[in-house]
């Protein structure tokens, strides 16, 4: 195992686990998009260098500021911030849970059989990626395409829903 | 920060090269190449430190200048010594933190702020020689960079415990993710035409000249220069500049996201601002403005840094300009400009561009029809109703 | 056309910046202290005592210490003790002068009364503004010697006062000399109210 590879994983799996243990949400918030930039420099490490830059404007840019939106825009006060589990028996079943997910997701990866690379091969170009997603996997591009513009449409529509004055014009 | 057909180069163009190599030479071989990289980021710092320090100055001069007075003119020959004069004052000034603040963000957030604009320097080609970092996606790199600093702006607004902050960074992010999406399609038709997301790529692309004369950037396409303003004026919106300076006006909210901070922290943050200010008008110069390629094909003898510092400090004193001129924007009239007028005009320029018909001026034609039509239709329906004000009991 | 409105207003700025450096009119500070901006004529700040000669100007002072200033004053800013020997006075008639001549120029309010009501053209207004100081009380008491200023320093400032000034007082001259010249029984009987129709240096 290479000691970049290491450290990398230390620090997606440390800031996991530390955004888990955390009682302020924020800091919880922020130490899980911590963890979404090792997984960037973890792209990186493989040569993927367009995976690593979208990881960090999509995750990092967009994803984190959904989530923290979120979390401001439903507390009410500060205090409604730290999140503890109410009783140990809750706490006990949610680790539980997360184990059993744990090991069907483990389980699934190593009975796959993956391409063994051989030897060096050279980075994925963009070009090389466009081709990909433009020919063999255009129909799944297109599909996602469809899925967000959906999810767009029904955002704006729910949080425009009863915005309208009795009079029904629309505000300039 | 490698080339190949070095000789061929004219003296002043190959000099900080020479430089660099002469530093590094001294060091044993191993560490030769950590040395020079470390080289290249001294440089850049020096260089864009000493460009923000006189930035600053030139903006207040300019601004002056409009306004019918002076500028600083006592600190030094002209106020030349004003900036260093400013940065002992933000040196020696105590830096308070509120009690109940949370320290870490407090003191992360112009950190991060101001490490995510530097890296965003990495990939714009300042000459021929002189890419720092050759990425293959180098252009979604530097949009990457400048998507963290928005998580910076959350950091500041709340780990300073104060609702003033948090509702004035919540304004700034509402900002800068809203004009995010006009920057980015603004710059599309440029990778299409160039078949590539490096940068070098790009400048390479917008090489040649038609008749020696005309030079073949992508702002004198029709939809490269749609592009241009769109990006120009996303840009002014993603670095907090006038007219979208809500998030940092006094009379807003006091500072918005940065009442909490002061001395040296507050230079960082507006360090940061002059930096984002400059990374993006070196990418726009490199996207649209031919990066270090001289206008002309006898202009070539000067050297190819000269050519780009002379584009990026038009854009930064264009940028200086529109601050003499315009009134503020509202939140909620920035935040129409940009989801109602500048995405949809950045659509139909995208449309524009990939549309390949037979004749060049028919096809450039109908694209500046595309983009010119729509302009002027979203813009009538958007301002209508809002004329010239009449005054009923003023004297005329 | 949408747009043109921008593209003025940036025209108008960029006239700004470059008649700034041309342009009197487009660049209207005056850098003080190198610059300073000139006074109008009728600016007035605190009283000065009017010396007839710069040579001298405790000798040639046109105060008699008649202490009417002292008492016209609103709020009672100046101090004059008169002197106890007569001097001779710029026309030659021995007259008092004022041993101890003090404004308090933190009380002064600049209402210009005492020279209104001086019948010697003796106090007149001065313009002087850079008198701050690092003291608070007796750095702020004028005294005769600072008070004391030449003639040729009131046409400086009020040129067209000073002329007018000038001008009465030689007429008054010239009418006493004649007068005195003139032999004693030419002269009518001179009624009490005679004096009275020439009354010297009044307000101007």
């Amino acid at each position: 195992m290479n000691a970049v590879l290491a450290a990398i994983a230390l620090l997606v799996l440390g800031s996991a686990a530390a955004a888990l243990a955390l009682r302020n949400l924020i800091h919880s918030a922020l130490l899980l998009i911590l963890s979404w930039l090792g997984i960037a420099l973890f792209f990186l490490w493989a040569d993927a260098e367009f995976a690593a830059f979208a990881q960090v404007l999509v995750y990092v840019g967009a994803v984190s500021m959904v989530v923290l939106f979120a979390v401001l825009l439903t507390r009410q006060s500060r205090a409604d911030l730290s999140v503890t589990a109410q009783s140990r028996g809750r706490a006990a079943a949610g680790v539980g849970a997360a184990l059993a997910v744990a090991a069907v997701l483990a389980f699934a990866v190593l009975r796959t059989p993956l391409p063994v690379p051989s030897g060096l091969r050279s980075a994925v170009t963009v070009r090389q990626l466009g081709g990909e997603l433009m020919g063999p996997h255009a129909g799944a591009l297109l599909l996602v395409g469809v899925l967000l513009t959906v999810t767009l449409l029904g955002a704006v529509t729910i949080a425009g829903a009863g915005r309208l004055p009795p009079d029904g014009k629309d505000q300039p | 920060m490698t080339g190949p057909e070095m000789a061929t180069d004219g003296y002043w163009e190959r000099l900080p090269l020479l430089a660099r190599d002469g530093a590094s030479g001294l060091f044993p071989t191993p560490w030769r190449e950590a040395v020079s990289g470390l080289i290249s980021i001294a440089a850049i710092l020096a260089v864009f430190g000493l460009v923000f320090a006189f930035l600053t100055l030139a903006e207040r001069k300019i601004l002056g200048r409009t306004q019918n007075r002076p500028g600083p003119n006592r600190t030094g020959p002209g106020g030349l010594l004003q900036p260093f004069a400013d940065a002992i004052k933000m040196l020696t000034k105590e830096d308070i933190i509120p009690r109940t603040a949370d320290r870490v963000l407090h003191f992360l957030a112009p950190v991060v702020l101001v490490a995510f604009s530097l890296i965003a320097f990495a990939v714009i080609p300042f000459g021929r020689r002189l890419l720092p970092v050759d990425l293959d996606s180098g252009v979604l790199y530097f949009f990457a960079a400048g998507a963290g600093t928005e998580l910076a702006v959350f950091m500041a607004g709340w780990g300073s415990r104060n609702k003033y902050s948090l509702l004035g960074a919540m304004r700034a992010l509402a900002q800068l993710i809203s004009y995010e999406l006009p920057l980015l399609l603004a710059f599309v038709p440029v990778i299409m035409a160039s078949g590539t997301l490096s940068t070098r790529g790009i400048v390479a692309a917008q090489g040649g000249w038609t008749d020696g004369l005309i030079p073949r950037w992508h702002v004198f396409t029709p939809w490269g220069f749609a592009g241009f303003i769109l990006f120009m004026v996303a840009a002014l919106a993603e670095s907090n500049r006038s007219p979208f300076d809500l998030p940092e006006a006094e009379s807003e909210l006091i500072a918005g996201h940065l009442t909490e901070y002061s001395g040296f922290k507050y230079a960082l943050f507006f360090m940061a601002e002059y930096f984002g200010m400059c990374a993006l008008s070196g990418m726009a110069v490199t996207l649209f403005l031919g990066g270090w390629q001289a206008p002309c094909a006898f202009l070539e003898v000067v050297p190819s840094y000269v050519w780009f510092a002379l584009k990026l400090l038009g854009l930064l004193l264009g940028f200086i300009w529109i601050r003499a001129t315009l009134p503020r924007l509202r939140i909620d009239q920035l935040t129409r400009l940009a989801w109602k007028f500048l995405v949809p005009l950045a659509l139909i320029n995208l449309g524009s561009a990939g549309w390949a018909g037979p004749l060049q001026p028919l096809r450039w034609a109908v694209a500046l029809a595309l983009v010119a039509l729509p302009f002027l239709l979203i813009g009538r329906k958007l301002t209508a109703g809002i004329g010239p004000r009449i005054y009923r009991y003023a004297a005329p | 056309m949408l747009g043109t409105g921008l593209l003025h207003g940036l025209k108008v700025t960029a006239k700004n910046l470059v008649g700034s450096f041309h342009d009197p009119a487009r660049y209207v500070t005056t850098e003080y202290p190198e610059v300073k901006a000139p006074q109008p004529e009728n600016a007035r700040s605190f009283p000065f005592l009017v010396s007839e000669s710069a040579a001298d100007p405790m000798g040639t002072m046109r105060c008699v210490a008649c202490q009417i200033c002292e008492k016209e004053c609103p709020p009672q800013c100046i101090y004059i003790e008169k002197s106890k020997d007569k001097k001779p006075g710029p026309d030659g008639r021995m007259q008092l002068y004022p041993a101890v001549f003090d404004i308090d120029i933190s009380v002064c309010m600049s209402c210009q009364i005492c020279v209104e009501v001086c019948p010697f053209d003796a106090i007149r207004m001065d313009q002087i503004f850079e008198i701050a100081t690092t003291e608070r009380f007796s750095a702020l008491l004028f005294d005769r010697e600072k008070l004391a200023k030449p003639n040729a320093y009131y046409h400086q400032l009020h040129p067209t006062e000073a002329a007018e000034v000038d001008a009465r007082r030689q007429a008054a001259e010239a009418k006493t000399r004649a007068k005195a010249a003139k032999p004693a029984s030419v002269q009518p009987p001179t009624a009490p109210g005679a004096k009275a129709q020439n009354p010297p240096g009044n307000a101007p």
